[in-house]
């Protein structure tokens, strides 16, 4: 009673700070953005210390203090790494190319196969298999790590790209991926409506599911291929010859040089960086997106 | 003629089809039943060969003495785990630095993460280049991301050095000190990851009812009230699965540690093994002193430690965020 009789003065004034104080309530306040700009900068900065030292000498990069504006000699820098006859960057980047794109492009198809499977059609034991397939993520390559060499060195594909391509060309998070958005994305009518025109599972797979699931598969396609480029555990333990690398087992070979020569070091960092950078540049939103969905949903 | 024409195509067509159904039918059945099998196999091929198998050998060669120096394997039951876990202080010792590193790494990681999140939550311009900027990080790898910090921590050179210096303070030798090589290390893991979990933690937030914060702004809840009270619970799914995906990713901390060290000799981790983790540990036992048997052990014992752990965050998320 009594807080009856106390609010309604209130109230009639209430509508109107409520809709202000919803605006204040999610305004940044100073602070916020100077915590988002110290973000930015301490995210940012790294790749500029990169073109710094990239582009200077090695005896300019070594100094006190350090040097903080970019210097001419990028392209001299970039050169002597090409030319470096221990890394072999230059078949280092064709080889990540081969490999990064053979795993996505199976990745893709396969993920989107079995992810239809298991999100569309009906068969025994589904929900076992699903149940592996999600262990499967779980358990980290070192596990096995010891006997996958072995198996290696016995089909001979030690310093080859198959060891390094072969073993990852579909994985549990492609399938998964796949199966959560081919459940909501692709309506079940559409899939029995082509069953009854006479399509067999392929052709539904074919002309109904693959299209339906393009946005994601593009997702999937760019976030293991930036995986699959920056692989670095496993290529280190069979890619063990520095003459048939992959791009960063070639960065590993820079810097294990005698003499360390950071400019040509940070030239090497860069030129494996940068084809990232360009599917970044060009698909940044769809790799956030991707992230951030993927986050919803699991 | 078109008459008969017509008259004659239907009943062609009929007889054809009758001949076709029962081929068509046992076709569908065939192909309703089958092709899902055959959609999940690559998967399960490819899982039986490169996972299932070099597992299930890992346990077995972990019961043996196998090297390929030695030309014969003798079955030694548990020998290599009881050597591992009594007689074994390198071992332990890169338990307990792959631990300090997690720890080091994650927790600030996680709540840098956080806090960005709800940065970026608020109504701001140019969302998309805040977003963008912070998520640049994971275009590098963790060999590129290590070899620029490995500079930034130079001792003689380095940028860090060089601001210590800045404000009166003596250099340090990252490398050298263990606590600083620790520190150092899991810098280069929280640049690297600290904008990707934030991105995780902001889609969960934008998930959350509006409603919410406004009724809790009409009692007088402050921000930080908020953000306690409302936010942190109902992000306690996110903040359990970032958890786990850091144990299993901070647990196998490989390549930092590894190109910390410039020349030869990386896997030591440091002089006196200050920084090795046990993934490094493990290929140290295998390649250069071939024990695979014992390296067989190491590795079963990292794995249930990684499972361990991600039971106890687990355990741990669940237990501080229904107390809020």
């Amino acid at each position: 009673m009594t807080t009856t009789t106390l609010r309604p003065p209130a109230r009639p004034a209430a509508p109107a700070p409520t809709s202000r104080q919803a605006e204040r309530l999610w305004k940044a306040s100073p602070l916020t953005w100077f915590g988002l700009v110290l973000g930015v900068l301490l995210s940012l900065f790294p790749f500029y210390w990169m073109i710094v030292i990239a582009s200077r000498t090695n005896d300019a990069a070594n100094a006190w203090p350090p040097p903080f504006l970019p210097g001419g000699k990028l392209g001299e820098n970039i050169q002597r790494v090409l030319d470096n006859g221990d890394a072999n960057i230059v078949k280092g980047l064709m080889n990540s190319f081969l490999v990064s794109g053979t795993i996505t492009v199976a990745t893709v198809f396969f993920g989107s196969l079995a992810g239809f499977a298991f999100a569309k059609l009906r068969f025994r034991g589904k929900n076992a298999l699903l149940l592996i397939i999600l262990a499967s993520m779980m358990v980290p390559i070192q596990l096995g790590v010891l006997p996958l060499y072995i198996l290696m060195a016995k089909l001979d594909w030690l310093n080859t790209m198959p060891s390094v391509t072969v073993p990852f060309l579909i994985g549990g998070f492609g399938i998964f991926m796949m199966r959560q958005y081919a459940e909501q994305a692709v309506p079940n009518e559409l899939i029995e409506a082509a069953r009854v025109d006479g399509c067999s599972t392929w052709k539904v797979y074919w002309h109904v599911v693959v299209p339906a699931l393009r946005p994601a598969a593009a997702v999937l396609g760019l976030l293991t291929f930036m995986e699959q480029w920056n692989q670095f555990f496993w290529p280190f333990v069979v890619l063990a010859d520095p003459s048939n690398p992959t791009v960063q087992i070639s960065l590993r070979s820079l810097n294990t040089a005698y003499f360390a020569d950071n400019s040509q070091i940070f030239a090497g960092t860069l030129i494996a960086t940068l084809p990232l950078f360009v599917v970044f540049v060009i698909f940044g939103r769809q790799i956030i997106g991707g992230i951030m969905e993927g986050a919803v949903k699991s | 003629m078109s008459l008969d024409l017509h008259r004659a195509a239907p009943s062609d067509r009929n007889r054809a089809a009758r001949h076709a159904q029962p081929r068509r039918a046992s076709f569908n059945r065939l192909d309703l039943k089958f092709s899902p099998y055959l959609y999940v196999l690559p998967f399960f091929v490819i899982f039986a060969v490169f996972s299932a198998y070099p597992i299930a050998y890992t346990v077995w060669i972990a019961l043996t003495d196998r090297s390929p120096l030695n030309s014969t394997i003798s079955f030694v039951g548990l020998d290599n785990f009881v050597e591992l876990f009594t007689n074994d202080p390198q071992f332990w010792n890169a338990v307990v630095n792959t631990f300090g590193m997690f720890v080091l790494s994650t927790v600030p990681q996680l709540m840098l993460a956080l806090l960005l999140a709800n940065a970026l939550n608020r109504r701001l311009r140019a969302q998309t280049f805040f977003r963008m900027a912070i998520a640049m990080p994971i275009i590098t790898s963790t060999a590129v991301v290590a070899l620029i910090f490995s500079m930034i921590y130079a001792k003689d050179f380095g940028l860090v050095n060089w601001l210590l210096d800045g404000i009166g303070l003596d250099p340090i030798d990252w490398r050298a000190n263990r606590y600083a090589s620790w520190f150092a290390i899991s810098t280069m893991v929280d640049w690297r990851w600290v904008g990707y979990n934030a991105l995780i933690y902001l889609a969960a937030m934008q998930s959350i009812s509006k409603d919410m914060y406004e009724a809790a702004a009409l009692d007088g809840a402050t921000r930080r009230r908020q953000f306690w009270s409302i936010t942190i619970p109902q992000l306690r799914p996110t903040i359990i699965f970032t958890l786990i995906i850091s144990t299993i990713g901070g647990l196998q901390l490989f390549t930092e540690p590894l190109l910390f060290t410039s020349g030869a000799g990386g896997l030591s981790g440091g002089s006196e093994g200050q920084f090795q983790t046990i993934t490094m540990y493990l290929l140290d036992v295998m390649n250069q002193r071939f024990r695979w048997g014992y390296a067989g052990a190491v590795a079963l014992v990292l794995f249930v430690l990684i499972a361990l752990m991600s039971l106890v965050n687990y355990l741990l998320a669940r237990r501080i965020s229904s107390d809020k």
